[in-house]
Order: structure tokens, then C-alpha cells, then sequence
């Protein structure tokens, strides 16, 4: 048993985390760093913080992930790291020539106080930023928030940066990617051209966390955002965010800075999700949805349909981001799943709204977010009662075992398999491709736990 | 000099035979480069990280914990304490007002609920910046709960990696000496293994077929219990060049126990490690029982590895690793499986290390401290390398520049120490050198 100390009975804890369903911000805003074309991600802090959140991607991605790090030292510690940040400025221009640096704090920088807007200027001044060349910042100190903050905060960064108004309105609607795949973004990339929709995706991590191999490394990946997309996001006529932790904040200042309305929608994860996402963007990029995405969408339902006996009251433990729960929460409801144990380590007034709002007819259903909202507490659930299934990142596998209960690997990170930055779980493909996955999680259980005489060669 | 390396890095970068002076190292990377480094946290986490009937506190923000939780494989035997990840998950408010009372709170809880043998409590960056006074908390925890609470200073801007490996022996240090049980007369400390994949298990195979006893395993699959009792042991042998020493001389001069240098990788060096064994204790029993033991695994790998080698011969190799004594043992490696070494690269060598590397290595061959993404592939583009030998963050760098690659780091997923290690390293070279996916990416 890898997981022997977990005991059934809840134990008081007051000031712990223990086995976490969230990390710090920083590791965030890395991540949306990648999403700009021609952008190298900066951390300012020790240099571990870098190597740390490079590894985690890496393993998630199996990518090659390219950072910076100030290297903070003892000096920087106590006089403040101006020196280190300009220093690494005019390295990064003079050696890996980015388009851009977006540079984030980390818990340490954040302490002793740096002001980043006076650094930066500063460097400005001294010529260590070069024609036509930009560092951006955003503020995410790790003990604030988590991971998701840190995302949202560079996407925010973005707009304030780069979205530019020309009072001209172009008939574009921009779509601000929350927290998802590589592979989620070229589906919903491929809905919108398949609508015949003008859109501009930000950030964009394709071509850049499943870029194919051609034999060379690329310092800077062919895909991103690029920076005339991002300026022109400001003349667009509407903007649509995907998943309100994620992308609100970002949405909120295109619309002060630019004047560009927005909806907020969840990630379309799931048949209704999907659903909501695409009469938005049908609405106010004003095209009809096509044919072929109706089709889809039937092909959805029609395995849904022929799946609904092998799901139906089927007990689901989940952990993750709240963008990404709360769909999968009602994808699970609307194939007559039960998602009775929920958790994140991402707190907020709105995932407990809308938790309590998917899951009102599931009464024995707990959910937590916030502080000691973490793994270990889903775990105490789960000895109490069992479930069925598990969904959610890498860090389930320990319970996966020890409780022999099927695992849907969904989220981030995830170290031990392949294929997420490729195979979508967004738009209706992606649904289906997320219920065969589940399919398959239960029925291998099924096929090789239950007695032998109740094998079966058709289910 | 190639313009893709820093002008303040030249004298990082040499080549062998054709370049004489002293190589620059032990230096904090430059600011702004895309350093393959990590901090003194991470050095001492990665360091204490195997004992497994510890208690493992990490003291700040969320981060740490969650990038350090499970992070190796390092195998115990029996409790698996050390696999949890535990947090005071530090926010504003503790930032602002101090996080002494959330860290007091969590000890006892933690220590209440798992009654371990002894507890870490890793300081963070910030909680210097903060005040809080960590030392005092965990004397105070110690006298209440009567176990060992030992504090880990490790904020990361103090330094690199390898400086956390001395943060980490000083933590060490404060068990050792606190237990007197006896032990027999042959008894040794491995220092330096971590038991990834169970590597451990290995040597200890081969030292009790020896006759030898192995008393503390310094720390894979190691115990609180068997540390405090270490000093009792006539010898520390160590392993690795950077994480242990700093320990096995604090223990030479407190307690007078001897040390010796090995290393498991390769045939030559992990015969050498039983040969110096025998010879410290001067006995020929155990020498020739070292013998035996050598005889018979050479004998039975050497058939098994001629067709690897067969295949392999005239391969190009390139390898960037942690610790500079790897290095030194994977490039005799290589050659027994008939693979020459093109890039030798390590994040934390010494200056004696890289000279011992030039002396051992063919000429032209490039010896790099600390290196970056950017150099690496025009290194590998250069030499024509046909495989990489290094850690998590070079793995997809090899493959997108369409080379195989073999984790000789946290990520080994089979053991590569000893003579099975050999076999299975040719194995691991072979499998990745030899796959057919390389053929489509050109």
C-alpha cells in the first residue's frame, strides 16, 4: 500500500496541506508564456524555481521547455534583484534574441519587493532592450493563489501589453484559451474554421507543446500567439473566454483597455459545454454552426447513448483546476454519472456555486476547494465510501492503486502517460474521445476483476 | 569561440587535448540564461528525500512541496513516509505576519499523527525574509515530542543544487552520534546511493556476499535509526562526487571514521569499489571472496554484452549530467560497450573532476560546466552525437534534434548500477541508439 498512512476518519488538521491538488503561480504563468509566438519565458527569483517549473512541464508535455531564470543569490536576497533582472535582460536579447520576455515574480522577488515596472524601465534606459523588442511582466508571488492564478495573470499581462484599439472594429472574436491542452485549442481552432469564423486564439499552444519532430531544436516553436494577433485583439468586435478562472481577469481589461465585450463561457469539455461555446461564438461571430459540427455533435450523443447502461450510477472521485472540473462535472451528470467527490486546491466563491447548482441531485456528492482541499482529504473520502472511477491528474495513481479503482488521467500534470497534448478532450470529438476513455477505464476493471464464469464477449 | 555560448561562460567550455589551463567552474550561472540548474532546496530535498521513516516538512508556499513530492524513485524497503508531500502551503497573510505559528501547529500534527523517527523541516526562500526563527520551533518540538526535528536551511538563492547536498550532510550530521548499538567487526556506510531502482540493493548484494556489513545507507532506502547509529561503522565509502563528501568529513573529523571514494557504474569502477573495500580492512578473506564475486559477474555479463557491443561499436556519445563523478564513470562505460564520448558536460563539477575528465577523454572531445538548451544542440549538432545521456529536461531536447537518449537521472526507470546495471545501460544505449524511429526523422 503506497498511500498507508491515509485513515478513513477525517483528522482534524488546522495548519496543513498533505499531498496538494494545486501548485504555485508562477509554474502558470510559464505555461501561458509559451503561448506567445517568439516569447521566452522569464522567472524572476532562485534559480530552482525555473528548473522546477521547466521539469513539470517537461514531463507533462515531453516538449522541450525554454525559461530564464535571474538566479537570484544571497546578494539579490538583500539588496534586491534589479541588477540580476537587467543583467539577464541584456543576456536573453544578446543571446537567445526572443520577440519577447515575460517575465513573472516568484515568492521570493515578491518579498523583498521589487518593483518590476521600475526595473524594467530602467533597463529600457540603459539599452538592454533593443528596437522593436519587449518585456512584459506580471506579478505571481506563490503565496497567493495558485497555479491558475498564475496563468490568468499572464494572460491579463497580455492584454495589458500588446491589445490595441484603432477605434477600427474588425469582424474578429477573440477566444482566450483558459487552462487546457494543446490539443483542446486545435480542435476548437478547427470548430471555428469549420464555422467559417474569424478568430483570434490566445495563448496558443499549438505547434508549440506538440510540435512535430523534424530533427532540429527550435528555441522558439513555429506555433504561439503571434504579437499582431495579440495587439489586434483590441480592434476585435467581441472577445469569448474559456473558463472564468482562467480568463476573466484577461477578458475584463481587453474590455476596459479596448472597449471589447465579452462572454464568459466554461471550457468546452462535454456535450452542453460544447454546446454553450459554439452558440456564443455562432452568435457573435454571427455565422451559423455547419452541418458537419451538427454531425458531430449527433455522433456525440449517438455514443453516449450506447454507452449510458455501462455509466449509468457510476461514482467518480475528481481533482484539478475548477475551469476544468466544473464542465467534466456536468458532462459526468448529463451520462447519469455520479461525481460524488470533487476537490481543488483552487478556491473561489464560483466553483461552489456552480458545484452545488451541476450536482443537486446527487445528495451524498462532497466538494471542497481551497485550503487542505487536497488529495489526502479525497482520500479519507474515498475510505469512507469507495467509488468507481477516478479522475484527474498524475498524483491519483497512488490512490488508483492502493484502492484498485480505474483511472482517467485528466489534467495537469501528467507524467506517467502519453498522448493528452494530442488527443483533444474538447468539442464534441473531444467528448467522445473522453467517454471512450472512461468506457475503457471501467469496462478493463470490469473484464478483469469480476468472476470468471460473468466474462463476456459482448458488453 | 562559437557564438551561441556566453562571452562570460568561454572558459566554461574546453576542449580536450587541445586546450590547456584550468576550466571555470563552481560558478552561479549567468543571470538570464536558460540554466539547467536547480537550488539549494532542491539539493537538499533530493539528499534527504530516501529516508523513509521520516517526517518531510516543507516550509512555504505550495510550490516546493508540490515539485518535490515523489520526485524520484527512490525505493524503501519498508515505510514510505517520505513519498507523502507535506506543506505549511504558506499564504499572505503568514507572509505578512510570520509563519511560525502555522509551522508549530503543523509539526505536532504531523508528528501526533505519524509518529515518525524524525522530522525535517526544509526552510523555503522566504522564510529567512520573513523571520521566522525555525531553529527555535523545531528545538522546542524536539524536546516536546522527544524525537530528533532537525532543521533544513535551505532557501534557494543561497546557491546552487550543490550547495543544498551540504545543507543537506549538515542535517545529517546532527543525527549521527546519537545512537551507540554495536555492530559488527567489517561494517560500512554507503553514502551517496539512493537506492533509485533499487540500486541499493545491488552493491549491498555484493558487499554481503563479501562478508562485509552494511550498517547505515546514506540515504537510499535509508532510516533515521541507522544514520544515528553511522559513526559506529569503520568506514564510510562514498559515492558520488558532490552530495555525501561534505558529510564523510564532518564524521572523519568528529568521529575519526575513515572514507573512501567509489563508484558503481561501469565494470572496472564497481570492481575497484569491492577491491578498496577488502584492502581497507586488510582482510584476504574478504579479498578473495571480492574476487570470486568479480570473476563470477564478469563472466556471466561480458558473453551478454559482446552482441551490444558488436552493434554499438563506433557510436557517438554525449553526456550531461548532474554530478562530475558520473560523468568520469560513464565515459569508461561507453567505451566497454565500444562507444566513444563526444560531449562530457556536468551542472556542478569541480575543477579537479574536469581535469581528470580532460586526461580521460579523447581529444576534441567537449567538456562544458553548466551548460544551456542552445548549447547542448549545437554541441550534439557538431559532434554528430547518436545518443544523450542526461536528465528530465534534455530527454525532449535529444529527441526533437532526433538522437536517442538514456536518463541516467531521477527518472532511471532500471537500475544501471553494478554488473546488472552494465547490462542493463548497454540495453537501455541499445534500445534508444538503435530504434528505428530515428530513420523517419530524417
Amino acid at each position: 500500500m503506497l498511500l498507508k498512512h491515509t485513515t478513513p476518519k477525517e483528522i482534524d488538521r488546522k495548519a496543513l496541506t498533505i499531498n496538494p491538488a494545486k501548485t504555485c503561480q508562477p509554474v502558470g504563468a510559464m505555461y501561458a508564456a509559451l503561448g506567445l509566438h517568439g516569447c521566452l519565458p522569464h522567472s524572476h527569483g532562485s534559480q530552482g524555481c525555473c528548473s522546477y517549473h521547466r521539469s513539470a512541464l517537461t514531463r507533462h508535455f515531453k516538449e522541450p521547455v525554454m525559461a530564464a531564470t535571474s538566479s537570484f543569490t544571497e546578494g539579490a536576497s538583500v539588496f534586491g534583484g534589479s541588477a540580476n533582472l537587467i543583467q539577464s535582460i541584456n543576456t536573453i536579447f544578446t543571446v537567445y534574441n526572443p520577440e519577447v520576455i515575460a517575465v513573472h515574480t516568484t515568492c521570493l522577488s515578491e518579498t523583498i519587493g521589487d518593483d518590476m515596472t521600475a526595473i524594467i524601465s530602467k533597463a529600457k534606459d540603459d539599452g538592454f532592450i533593443p528596437e522593436g523588442k519587449k518585456v512584459i511582466f506580471c506579478n505571481t508571488p506563490s503565496y497567493i493563489g495558485t497555479h491558475v492564478t498564475g496563468y490568468a495573470n499572464q494572460v491579463t499581462s497580455f492584454v495589458k501589453n500588446f491589445s490595441t484599439s484603432t477605434l477600427k472594429k474588425k469582424n474578429v472574436v477573440n477566444l482566450v484559451a483558459g487552462w487546457m491542452e494543446p490539443s483542446d485549442m486545435r480542435e476548437i481552432k478547427r470548430l471555428a474554421k469549420e464555422m467559417e469564423a474569424r478568430t483570434i486564439l490566445f495563448p496558443d499552444f499549438t505547434d508549440v507543446l506538440d510540435a512535430p519532430m523534424d530533427g532540429k531544436f527550435h528555441m522558439y516553436p513555429a506555433g504561439g500567439t503571434t504579437i499582431e494577433e495579440m495587439t489586434a485583439t483590441g480592434d476585435s468586435k467581441f472577445t469569448i473566454g474559456m473558463g472564468p478562472y482562467s480568463t476573466e481577469d484577461a477578458c475584463i481589461a481587453l474590455e476596459n483597455k479596448c472597449k471589447v465585450k465579452f462572454d464568459m463561457v466554461d471550457i468546452p469539455i462535454g456535450l452542453k459545454a460544447t454546446d454553450r461555446f459554439l452558440m456564443s461564438l455562432s452568435r457573435h461571430a454571427n455565422v451559423p454552426v455547419p452541418d458537419s459540427i451538427t454531425a458531430d455533435r449527433g455522433r456525440l450523443v449517438d455514443l453516449m447513448a450506447d454507452s449510458a447502461t455501462n455509466l449509468y450510477g457510476r461514482r467518480v472521485a475528481l481533482w484539478g483546476d475548477p475551469d476544468t472540473l466544473i464542465p467534466l462535472c456536468e458532462f459526468l451528470v448529463s451520462m447519469d454519472m455520479r461525481p460524488v467527490y470533487v476537490v481543488s486546491g483552487t478556491s473561489g466563491k464560483l466553483f461552489d456555486v456552480r458545484m452545488k447548482e451541476i450536482l443537486k441531485d446527487i445528495p451524498e456528492a462532497k466538494f471542497k476547494s481551497g485550503e487542505r482541499a487536497d488529495m489526502f482529504l479525497m482520500h479519507q473520502w474515498i475510505k469512507q465510501e469507495g467509488v468507481d472511477l477516478l479522475i484527474g491528474n498524475t498524483y491519483g495513481k497512488y490512490i488508483a492503486r492502493d484502492e484498485d479503482t480505474p483511472f482517467v488521467r485528466f489534467g495537469f500534470p501528467i507524467a506517467d502517460r502519453s498522448g493528452h497534448n494530442y488527443l483533444p478532450k474538447t468539442g464534441y470529438n473531444g467528448a467522445a474521445h473522453l467517454t471512450t476513455q472512461i468506457l475503457n477505464a471501467l469496462l478493463d476493471h470490469q473484464d478483469r476483476t469480476c468472476p470468471e464464469e460473468k466474462v463476456e464477449f459482448q458488453l | 569561440m562559437a557564438s551561441y555560448i556566453l562571452t562570460e561562460r568561454q572558459k566554461q567550455v574546453a576542449r580536450s587535448g587541445l586546450e590547456t589551463g584550468q576550466m571555470v567552474c563552481n560558478k552561479p550561472s549567468v543571470a538570464g540564461s536558460v540554466s539547467q540548474r536547480a537550488c539549494v532546496f532542491c539539493g537538499s530535498r533530493v539528499v534527504l528525500y530516501p529516508i523513509a521513516d521520516a517526517l518531510h516538512l516543507i516550509h512555504g508556499p505550495i510550490g516546493c512541496a508540490a515539485y518535490t513530492w515523489d520526485i524520484r524513485g527512490a525505493m524503501s524497503s519498508g515505510p514510505e513516509l517520505h513519498r507523502m508531500s507535506f506543506s505549511t502551503d504558506l499564504s499572505e497573510k503568514e507572509v505578512v505576519f510570520g509563519g511560525e505559528p502555522k509551522l508549530k501547529v503543523g509539526l505536532v500534527e504531523l508528528i501526533d499523527k505519524y509518529q515518525p523517527k524524525a522530522a525535517f523541516v526544509y526552510s523555503t526562500c522566504i522564510v529567512g525574509i520573513i523571520g521566522d526563527d525555525v531553529e527555535k520551533i523545531c528545538r522546542q518540538i524536539a524536546e516536546e515530542k522527544q524525537i530528533p526535528v532537525i532543521p533544513v536551511q535551505a532557501p534557494g538563492f543561497q546557491g546552487s543544487k550543490k550547495d543544498g547536498y551540504k545543507v543537506a550532510c549538515e542535517a545529517l550530521f546532527q543525527l549521527t552520534g546519537t545512537l551507540n548499538l554495536p555492530v559488527p567487526q567489517y561494517s560500512i556506510n554507503i553514502l551517496g546511493d539512493f537506492n533509485l531502482a533499487g540500486e541499493l540493493w545491488i552493491l549491498m548484494d555484493y558487499y554481503q556476499r563479501m562478508g562485509v556489513h552494511i550498517n547505515a545507507t546514506i540515504t537510499g532506502d535509508g532510516r533515521v535509526d541507522a544514520i544515528r547509529n553511522a559513526h559506529n561503522s569503520a568506514l564510510n565509502v562514498v559515492q558520488c562526487s558532490g552530495s555525501m563528501i561534505h558529510l564523510a568529513k564532518m564524521m572523519k573529523e568528529k568521529y575519526g571514521t575513515p572514507f573512501m571514494h567509489v563508484s558503481y557504474f561501469g565494470i572496472e569502477d564497481m570492481s575497484d569499489a569491492l577491491y578498496e573495500v577488502a584492502k581497507f580492512f586488510k582482510s584476504e578473506e574478504l579479498m578473495s571472496k571480492a574476487r570470486e564475486i568479480v570473476k563470477e559477474e564478469i563472466s556471466r555479463l561480458m558473453p551478454a554484452m559482446q552482441w551490444y557491443r558488436e552493434q554499438l561499436e563506433g557510436k557517438k556519445a554525449a553526456i550531461y549530467v548532474g554530478g562530475a563523478f558520473k560523468a568520469i564513470s560513464l565515459i569508461k562505460a561507453l567505451r566497454l560497450i565500444g562507444m566513444k564520448t563526444v560531449i562530457v558536460g556536468s551542472q556542478t563539477g569541480n575543477a579537479d573532476d574536469y581535469e581528470v575528465i580532460k586526461k580521460l577523454s579523447d581529444e576534441d572531445t567537449i567538456i562544458v560546466d553548466d551548460s544551456n538548451p542552445v548549447e547542448l544542440s549545437n554541441f550534439v549538432k557538431e559532434k554528430q552525437a547518436d545518443v544523450f545521456i542526461g536528465g528530465v529536461k534534455e530527454r525532449p531536447i535529444a529527441h526533437k534534434i532526433g538522437i536517442g537518449f538514456c536518463d541516467h537521472n531521477h527518472e532511471r526507470k532500471e537500475a544501471l548500477a553494478g554488473y546488472e546495471g552494465m547490462m542493463n545501460f548497454a540495453k537501455e544505449i541499445h534500445a534508444t541508439v538503435m530504434s528505428p524511429v530515428w530513420k523517419f526523422t530524417k
